[in-house]
């Protein structure tokens, strides 16, 4: 012992530390190992993980209605949408400005359609009002222009708004190869001087100049803007401290100062007005308060729709009663994959006995058969239990023969709950049967003959003895069948009728057909999460460690 | 030398010309449709006579049209369009316009004159519903019924699928609202100009429920367009709705004991779109093919070989005989005029609104 505290730590044979020269060695071991196991891992993470995690951030991301409308969506941070008025031309301006470079870009029906899940009428709406938009303001345009024909040349406001810096360097992109993609275009950058004089007028052109750049490929120095910046112009000079224009210099001056003194003689017309001709519902504070709840940047919105409740301007509230259908159809998704699990080991349970327990030869070739529906495509093993089934089909045809039942009378066993637990049944059969035949070979039969010696009856054996050794086979068969099952929705869309639909028809319909990707991936997550609670449900009653899958 | 000379050069316009070709035209191009008879007409009357004009063009087809919305919008979010030409219904187009999905085109550049030199956009017409959509075919949403289920007064309106005293049995409709509410209506004693104003209302909506209520209990519902030919062949239906086409090669080609039930047809659209986002090469090649695949005379070709009506009025005169049935196609399109006797046009921007929250309401009207 004395030795060991002399020489100090244990060394290897190369004279380093021996636990140091472990530990080297085991990081490198594992490094390897992971490096093996990178690309599968990798693979999974890209193709797996990845996609779902990204569908399920849909279900609350909502940045469109703020990216689209920024100045809305701050000017209607003042506006109370209980006080039952629309809310003031502040927030009509900015709106206009919002909507116009929304439908220079085509972004305002996108726009338009998300809002519409909420409110039915709001796609036509910005659809029909974006057409409009870009001749609002042009009562002052034109006033503007009779004052001074300079306001309509491109000219005037290039000198009035933009940085001279921004100029000159706009000017060297013009003159030099264009197409080069080393040399991007600098967007437009206005001017400090009137930045706080005229705030909505700097603000607004910047929005026309960007737009005409990047949108519509043209020089901002060759573009008179579009009425609303007019708007705005007469906006900030009915409100503009007359000292401070006074104190500009050069053309600034010159322009500024007159059209400040006419401004107040001008006609006017109100915004709200306008947007008023062109559909009464702007006049409604009900789409106002839309827009308003929709404006943060995450919602829950789609999570709420997703268990028949909606978000409103006053909090949350239940769905209209006619319109509430994803509850039913979580509730009906799980009662139909337990009756579907619960028939597979009713039907699977007594043929893997028969596999497990006879020769070889036999029980491979009823494997074959059991894996034989494999071989044929889904639509044909559904389409096929159409043909027997349906009311003019072959088992009725069979039965009305029998005379079991009157031609007046035929069963309806298609296009029901009964048709979907009958073919998914059969479809899933198989994942149920596997499972449990493996789990089956393993046990010996001579627990079941030790029983029976010692006295116990057939089924005492067997339900003592034999099924709790069978167990983890269920178990495994019925988690297979009924994950597999709550996500099938190709067999229930062909033979479930009205009644025999899953949650998961819906889940498809949002996403190809009424393009609400939030809400389905809102009610992918729900489905995700129910899983989850069962399999961790069944993990504490039944235990995870006791299932086998062979 | 000089031969040196001359050989390099035709040498170079050899490896040129391909190139120049390629630079002004893509040499492949994917086209997008519905699948079955109707692609097959596309095929036959479009893009084969195209191919042998241009060759070595490539073209590939897709039978996807059924999701395109969807599948466009996730191409257009993973930045790789792969597509070059897409067949949708307008209201799909509608809705790719309103996403910026679709490109805008002009008509008067891009599609042929008639041959008497009107413009596209006259010869065409209202048809062009959306800045983006090229319109080529009328079709119509009609029903079809047994004609040895029905005694001996077959069905003459299309209030007679609502009325099962007279015609007992199961009728097929299509499982959504659009059609069924407007039929509903209709036949409660709604004029026809007045429906979609009616169904605004939640009272007018709750009237078209209580209509369809009367024979909800016989009624099975479709999603596929072949399901209701197959329902009426299997005699499993009396009478159901599905598109005319499908009846015309159900009656026609399968000679079933079926009849046609124009009335109340409601007309729709389907035409081509072009995404937005393709390359000027690829551009290009959908542009000429789109020139030549909607001119006049290959609109009347199409419907050699499907029993609907080509979207140019021009078109209409020239249309023929069946290619393989050698029938006369004029009775069969629904534009006829003793076809089109009362009609409905599908109203695409009132469906455009009320379409999710109408949807919501009639899934849950058929959950219960």
């Amino acid at each position: 012992m004395s030795d060991a505290t002399d020489t100090g730590p244990v060394l290897a044979a190369d004279g380093r530390p021996l636990k140091r020269s472990l530990q080297r060695a085991l990081r490198a071991e594992k490094l390897r190992a992971l490096a093996l196991i990178a690309p599968l891992l990798i693979f999974i993470l890209v193709t797996f993980i990845a996609p779902i995690a990204d569908m399920l951030f849909r279900s609350v991301e909502n940045e469109i209605v703020s990216d689209t409308l920024p100045r809305t969506t701050l000017a209607l941070d003042g506006w109370d949408h209980k006080s039952g008025q629309i809310p003031s031309e502040d927030v009509f301006a900015a709106f206009t400005y919002d909507l116009v470079a929304a439908a220079e870009r085509k972004q305002h029906t996108r726009l338009g359609t998300r809002l519409n899940y909420e409110m039915t009428g709001i796609s036509s709406l910005f659809r029909k009002t974006g057409r409009r938009v870009d001749d609002f303001g042009e009562l002052y345009m034109d006033q503007f222009v009779d004052l001074d024909p300079a306001w309509v040349e491109p000219a005037t406001w290039v000198t009035l708004f933009a940085d001279p810096a921004w100029i000159s360097s706009f000017e060297d992109w013009q003159a030099g190869d264009r197409k080069d993609a080393t040399r991007p275009q600098p967007l437009f950058v206005a001017s400090d001087t009137l930045g706080t004089i005229l705030p909505e007028t700097t603000d607004s052109y910047t929005e026309f100049a960007r737009v005409a750049q990047t949108v519509n490929a043209d020089s901002p120095l060759e573009e008179t803007p579009w009425a609303p910046v007019y708007e705005a112009l007469y906006r900030d000079l009915s409100r503009a401290d007359s000292a401070a224009i006074a104190a500009l210099e050069g053309p600034a001056r010159t322009l500024l100062a007159p059209a400040q003194a006419a401004v107040a003689g001008f006609r006017t017309e109100t915004l709200s007005d306008l947007y008023i001709d062109v559909d009464k519902d702007w006049g409604d504070p009900e789409v106002w308060a839309t827009i308003q709840a929709f404006t943060p940047k995450y919602t829950a919105g789609y999570f709420l729709n997703a268990v028949d409740l909606q978000q409103t301007a006053d909090g949350i509230a239940v769905q209209p009663e006619d319109q509430r259908i994803y509850f039913l159809l979580f509730k009906r998704t799980m009662f139909m994959s337990m009756m579907i699990m619960g028939s597979c080991v009713l039907l699977g349970y007594p043929i893997a006995y028969l596999l497990s327990n006879l020769s070889l030869r036999a029980s491979n070739l009823l494997l074959i058969l059991v894996l034989l529906p494999f071989w044929a495509s889904l639509l044909v093993r559904t389409s096929a239990w159409k043909v027997l089934l349906q009311q003019q089909g072959v088992i009725n045809d069979v039965l009305v023969w029998l005379g079991l039942v009157d031609d007046g009378h035929r069963l309806v066993m298609i296009n029901n709950q009964f048709g979907t637990i009958v073919a998914m049944t059969h479809i899933l059969l198989p994942f149920m049967i596997l499972p449990l035949y493996s789990v089956m070979k393993t046990i010996p039969h001579t627990y079941v003959r030790a029983a029976k010696s010692l006295g116990a009856t057939n089924w005492t054996a067997f339900w003592r003895v034999y099924f709790p050794q069978s167990v983890p086979g269920i178990g495994a068969g019925c988690i297979l069948v009924f994950i597999l099952s709550i996500g099938y929705y190709i067999t229930p869309e062909l033979v479930g009728g009205t009644t025999g639909t899953f949650i998961s028809n819906r889940i498809a319909y949002h996403i190809s057909s009424s393009l609400n990707w939030g809400l389905a991936a809102a009610l992918g997550a729900i489905l995700l999460a129910v899983v989850l609670i069962l399999y961790w449900a069944y993990d504490r009653l039944v235990g995870i460690d006791n299932v086998s899958l062979g | 030398m000089k031969l040196k000379n001359i050989l390099l050069t035709t040498g170079a316009a050899l490896i040129a010309a391909p190139m120049a070709f390629a630079q002004d035209m893509a040499d492949s191009m994917t086209l997008v449709s519905w699948g079955g008879a109707y692609q097959k007409s596309q095929i036959d009357a479009y893009s084969d006579p195209y191919k042998a004009m241009h060759e070595g063009l490539e073209v590939v087809w897709d039978e996807s049209s059924n999701e395109a919305v969807a599948k466009l919008r996730a191409m257009n979010e993973a930045g790789n369009i792969t597509w070059d030409l897409v067949d949708v219904v307008a209201s799909d187009a509608i809705r790719l316009c309103d996403e910026g999905l679709a490109m805008e085109y002009d008509p008067d550049e891009l599609l042929a004159p008639a041959p008497d030199g009107t413009p596209a956009s006259e010869d065409f017409g209202d048809l062009i519903v959306s800045d983006c959509f090229i319109p080529q075919i009328v079709y119509s949403t009609t029903f079809g019924y047994r004609t040895d289920l029905v005694g001996d007064t077959p069905p003459s309106t299309v209030c007679d699928v609502f009325d099962l005293e007279k015609y007992p049995g199961k009728r097929s409709l299509e499982k959504r609202p659009i059609n069924n509410m407007e039929w509903a209506l209709y036949c409660d004693g709604v004029a026809k100009d007045e429906i979609y104003d009616v169904l605004e209302t939640e009272e007018g909506q709750a009237r078209a429920f209580a209509k369809l209520d009367t024979i909800k209990d016989d009624v099975i519902w479709w999603s596929a367009g072949a399901d209701t030919p197959q329902l009426l062949a299997d005699g499993e239906v009396v009478m159901g709705s599905t598109y005319n086409g499908r009846l015309f090669s159900l009656i026609e080609e399968q000679k079933q004991p079926v009849a046609m039930l124009w009335d109340m047809q409601v007309f729709d659209l389907d035409g081509w779109i072009i995404p937005t986002g393709l390359s000027d090469e690829r551009l290009a090649r959908v542009k000429d093919f789109v020139y030549y695949a909607t001119d006049t005379q290959r609109l009347a070709d199409q419907a050699k070989y499907i029993s609907y009506g080509p979207a140019r009025a021009s078109s209409a005169p020239l249309v023929g005989k069946h290619a393989e049935l050698g029938i006369e196609m004029g009775p069969h399109m629904p534009t006829d005029p003793a076809n089109a006797k009362n009609t409905l046009l599908y109203n695409y921007e009132w469906w455009a609104d009320y379409r999710d929250d109408l949807d919501a309401k009639f899934q849950s009207w058929l959950a219960q």
